[in-house]
């Protein structure tokens, strides 16, 4: 079975984040970048595929050329080859642009299953992989919990947690998939996993060699903009109330009321 | 990415069982399989006989991340790589190599490394385990101590006198399987700290080693012994390095958390100047390591780098956690909270693998000879 697993680099979670003074985006400098941890739920998933039938997992990412380091992450985990686009133009691509470089970049690739992260936990966006899936017209199935693969049909059974239960469908394959972080538990990557993957070549595509054409990508091509960043509001310091049970309560209750509103 | 996967593996596997590890003394099994798993076990030896191949900073970065977690997890790590694995691949026969090397790597074996006697400590050149030739055997007789692993390991590497020099160079290194006629663990050892890690007694009486298990020429078990020790000490920095970032890290938690006085205690200068010494000391031990690291893995002589490196490292070890219980006050002095571990941990660091005095020793040996 021949699997692409999307990979993004973003900023750690636990790392502090600063919004750049005009709001622009964030300040990158000294900031700790990894593999979206969804991302390496998607590899994992397609690792233990191909160790069941066979094949081999190609990452491919979009982004400047720091973004490697998220691709040896997952090369280092098992994946056999990484691909990495880059290019000038794509800067200011919107999801959708980013989403037209995979798809030409992966029509080049044999696939029979695309495997996505959710969403990557720096723009919570979740729309990639979704229209990946629409410009190569392929069925899908988003933040699949549970994955089983029907070699004889040619086709894979996933479950979906959705309010109050689980939805069970069966895709067709070729299909795209996009993982919720409960499907499985990524292995860490080896010493040897890491010393192959130091060895190992990525790929360097530009938008030239896919044969993409600049106006449909990149800043002009963007259907959405980002107009400012802001940082969340400072968490205000609790209030305590120090009175009696009897008191405390009835105060407890008239905050809930008149200034939480939840009442 | 060395880095950052040994810190995801010590902080999702190691860290959250070390305070019952330590409370209950028992052997990291399950940790060590997986460890293994991910090529921790033999990170100096080459790819082609099963290891990993790291070069030497790697090796100490990855040491100073378990021993973050936990001492004696990592104390037994270490001696598998430094002591065992790594001087059989430096000075094994290609048999050797091929017999010992894969089940030291991948976990299905467990060495140790048998130098101490009770009557030779410091002075380790003054050992008095003999070997004598029978036939095509050697036969090994007399008493090790203090030996880590000694109870679980199966691979030992014994340094026994084989000649009748007095000194380093009647010493030759043979590798004893735990299964050969004549070893046994004898007393098993209750210490201060790296609990999880067994410290026993070997016994040797009349123990039956084939002639291939002789490790390198005869005579030269002194030279293996203290070469072996050099690469040891690097990861006894990287273990003080990382019982010392524990008690840093808990203590600039904890400073921040604590109130007394209306305030968080971080705020009070007295404080601020013990986390900022900390902080200090840690980051110069830790490039003394790195630079150890570097000179080895350059193919020269690291003596005296290695031993400026544990020396220095071990007492910064010592002193970071004796102040992080302070920054807890009484809290630290309870098994509740971390620092009192670590603060049991760090001593081991001034004595194994050469004392503070011997390590000083050994430096200023190396400076006056320059001079001459
Ligand atoms: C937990 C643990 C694990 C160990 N693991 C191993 C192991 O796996 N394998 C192994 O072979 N050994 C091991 N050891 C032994 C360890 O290396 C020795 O304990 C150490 O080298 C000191 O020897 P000693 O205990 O005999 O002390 P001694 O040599 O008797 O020293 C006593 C004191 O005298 C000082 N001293 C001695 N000579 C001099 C000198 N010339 N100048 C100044 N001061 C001096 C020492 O620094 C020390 O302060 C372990 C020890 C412990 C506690």
């Amino acid at each position: 079975m021949n699997i692409v697993v999307c990979v993004k680099q973003v900023p750690d979670t636990e790392a502090p984040i600063r919004i750049r003074p005009d709001g622009s985006g964030i300040d990158e400098s000294g900031l700790n970048l990894v593999m979206n941890y969804y991302d390496e739920h998607a590899t994992e998933a397609g690792l233990r595929l191909k160790e069941q039938f066979g094949g081999s997992v190609t990452l491919i990412g979009v982004g400047p050329e720091r973004t490697k380091e998220a691709l040896r992450t997952g090369l280092a985990m098992g994946a056999d080859e990484a691909i990495l686009v880059s290019d000038v133009a794509l800067l200011g691509s919107d999801h959708l642009g980013t989403a037209r470089v995979l798809a030409a970049a992966i029509k080049t690739l044999p696939h029979d299953l695309i495997i996505c992260g959710k969403l990557s936990t720096d723009d919570n966006a979740a729309i990639v992989g979704p229209a990946l899936a629409e410009l190569l017209g392929l069925p899908q199935a988003t933040a699949i919990a549970q994955l089983e693969v029907d070699t004889s049909g040619g086709t894979v059974v996933v479950h979906r947690e959705v309010e109050g239960g689980v939805e069970v469908l069966e895709v067709p394959l070729p299909a795209l998939l996009t993982v919720e972080r409960s499907l499985n538990e990524p292995r860490y990557p080896s010493l040897p996993g890491i010393m192959k993957a130091k060895r190992k070549e990525i790929k360097t595509m530009s938008l030239a060699d896919l044969g993409v054409e600049v106006p449909s990508v990149g800043a002009t091509a963007a259907k959405s903009a980002l107009t400012r960043l802001v940082p969340p509001p400072k968490r205000q310091a609790g209030r305590m109330i120090e009175e009696d049970a009897e008191k405390a309560v009835a105060e407890i209750v008239a905050f809930l009321k008149n200034e939480a509103k939840v009442l | 990415m060395v880095q950052s996967m040994v810190r995801e593996f010590a902080s999702r596997e190691i860290l959250p069982a070390a305070a019952q590890l330590d409370h209950s003394g028992t052997f990291p099994q399950e940790i060590l399989k997986k460890a293994a798993g991910l090529g921790l076990m033999g990170m100096l030896v080459p790819e082609s006989y099963g290891g990993t191949g790291m070069d030497a900073i790697s090796y100490v970065v990855a040491q100073e991340e378990l021993a973050r977690a936990s001492a004696g997890v990592q104390t037994i790590i270490t001696v598998n790589n430094s002591l065992v694995a790594d001087p059989i691949a430096r000075y094994g026969t290609e048999a050797q190599k091929r017999n010992y090397l894969p089940g030291l790597c991948n976990g299905i074996r467990l060495g140790c490394y048998c130098l101490t006697e009770p009557s030779s400590g410091s002075d380790a050149m003054s050992l008095s385990t003999s070997a004598r030739r029978s036939g095509d055997e050697w036969v090994l007789r007399g008493t090790k101590v203090f030996v880590t692993n000694g109870v679980e390991a199966d691979v030992c590497i014994v340094y026994a006198r084989t000649g009748p020099d007095a000194g380093a160079r009647g010493i030759s290194a043979f590798i004893v399987e735990k299964s050969f006629p004549g070893i046994a663990v004898g007393k098993v050892e209750k210490k201060l700290g790296i609990k999880c890690s067994s410290t026993s007694e070997i016994l040797l009486d009349d123990c039956r080693v084939p002639e291939d298990n002789l490790l390198g020429e005869p005579g030269i078990g002194g030279k293996i012994a203290l070469s072996t020790l050099d690469g040891g000490r690097l990861g006894i920095a990287g273990q003080a390095i990382g019982i010392a970032r524990a008690a840093l890290e808990d203590s600039v938690a904890y400073a921040t958390e604590r109130l007394q006085f209306g305030r968080p205690i971080g705020e009070f200068q007295a404080i601020q100047w013990m986390l900022a010494d900390m902080a200090t000391r840690i980051e110069a031990a830790r490039l003394l390591m790195y630079r150890a690291a570097y000179v080895r893995q350059q193919g020269q002589r690291f003596t005296k780098e290695a031993s400026m490196a544990k020396l220095f490292a071990s007492e910064t070890a010592m002193w970071t956690t004796h102040k992080a219980v302070q920054i807890h006050g009484g809290y630290g002095y309870l098994q509740d909270y971390a620092v009192e571990r670590y603060f049991r941990d760090a001593k081991i660091t001034e004595i194994y693998e050469g004392t503070s005095e011997i390590q000083r020793l050994v430096i200023a040996r190396n400076i006056l000879k320059t001079r001459q």
